[in-house]
């Protein structure tokens, strides 16, 4: 199959009243070959074209209750859970990943940090699968430099959960050797699901594109999306 | 009817809030061995009778007030109905 190097395949960034990544997902998937079109959470359907789907980070309806709680039930996201069971592509990034995670289409839960304070700093992480359409971008155990900002980011699982996950490959990021930042079991940091086409972290590869501002590994796992969101748009129909 | 759901962190699983609790209690003297914080929810709603009340409940606690992963729930009923 032949892919056109330029062609642009549309990324949808949903925006829910709350979501506050939403631009910075844009612009930094529009630099990296991405059309990319922020959709409000009220659309019942995705726009025409999309190859892949970004939930932004944020603090959708005020966090109210649990993290994504609400925002899960949002008309977008029986669209969104749709085109992941089509095997769409879907990255939810922080709050996004919370959505994700209350939505059941990843595994596990995400829980107030173990220190109660809210994390904002760079991270290393582990790159533990480096074959998901998320991650081929990335050398074989390649640790990645990019920021955190949360206070509800202590991914958990209980012991059956976590062993099982170990064994089906779905822990794709792990923070580095003393760089949990938030108490997270087995020091996970982002999760896929059995298909590998739905994965969330809580770092922030958006604000890590830029030498401007540090780091530019997000441009890694926003990358590998890019690139594979360009291949499955050229599948004809 | 009215109905109160109360919403708590399962046994096993670490409560961070519980335990910042606990030790602002122990530094105010209180001889305090465990604190453990949750959630309330209050509720006013349609129901036939308490059974149906319960189930209608028990639905709203696995679709959104708990997280079963983590969070157990006990709903009490209001007696005057």
């Amino acid at each position: 199959m032949t892919v056109a190097p330029d062609l642009r395949p549309r990324i949808a960034v949903v925006v829910f009243p709350g979501s506050n990544d939403d631009r910075d997902a844009q612009l930094a998937l529009e630099l990296l070959g991405a059309e990319a079109v922020r959709v409000w959470h009220t659309e019942g359907e995705l726009p025409i074209g999309t190859a892949g789907v970004v939930l932004p980070g944020g603090f959708s309806y005020g966090d109210y209750l649990r993290c994504g709680a609400i925002a899960r039930f949002s008309p977008v996201m029986g669209a969104v859970a749709a085109f992941a069971g089509d095997g769409g592509l879907v990255l939810g990034i922080c709050n996004g990943f919370q959505i994700l995670t209350e939505a059941g289409l990843l595994p596990g839960t995400l829980r107030p940090n173990e220190s109660l304070s809210f994390v904002c700093r760079d991270v290393a992480v582990r790159v533990e699968r480096h074959d998901l359409p998320f991650t081929s971008r990335c050398r074989a155990g390649a640790t990645l430099t990019i920021p955190v900002k949360h206070g509800e980011g202590c991914w958990f699982a209980n012991g059956e959960l976590l062993a099982e996950l170990e064994v089906s490959g779905g822990i794709v990021l792990r923070y580095a050797a003393g760089e949990n930042p938030n108490g997270a079991v087995g020091d996970v940091a982002g999760v896929a699901n059995a298909g590998g086409n739905v994965f969330g972290l809580m770092p922030h590869p958006e604000h890590a594109v830029d030498p401007l501002l540090g780091s530019t590994d997000g441009a890694l796992v926003l990358g590998s999306l890019v690139d594979a969101a360009r291949l499955s748009s050229a599948v004809p129909v | 009817m009215r109905a109160t759901v109360l919403v708590r962190p399962k046994a096993g699983i670490l409560d961070p809030q519980g335990q910042a609790v606990e030790s602002s209690l122990q530094h105010l003297g209180f001889a305090v061995d465990e604190a453990r914080v949750g959630r309330l929810v209050d509720l006013e709603i349609d129901a036939a009778d308490a059974a149906d009340a319960r189930a209608q409940i028990e639905r709203m606690c696995e679709q959104l007030l708990a997280n079963p992963l983590i969070e157990s729930y006990e709903i009490e009923l209001a007696e005057d109905a």
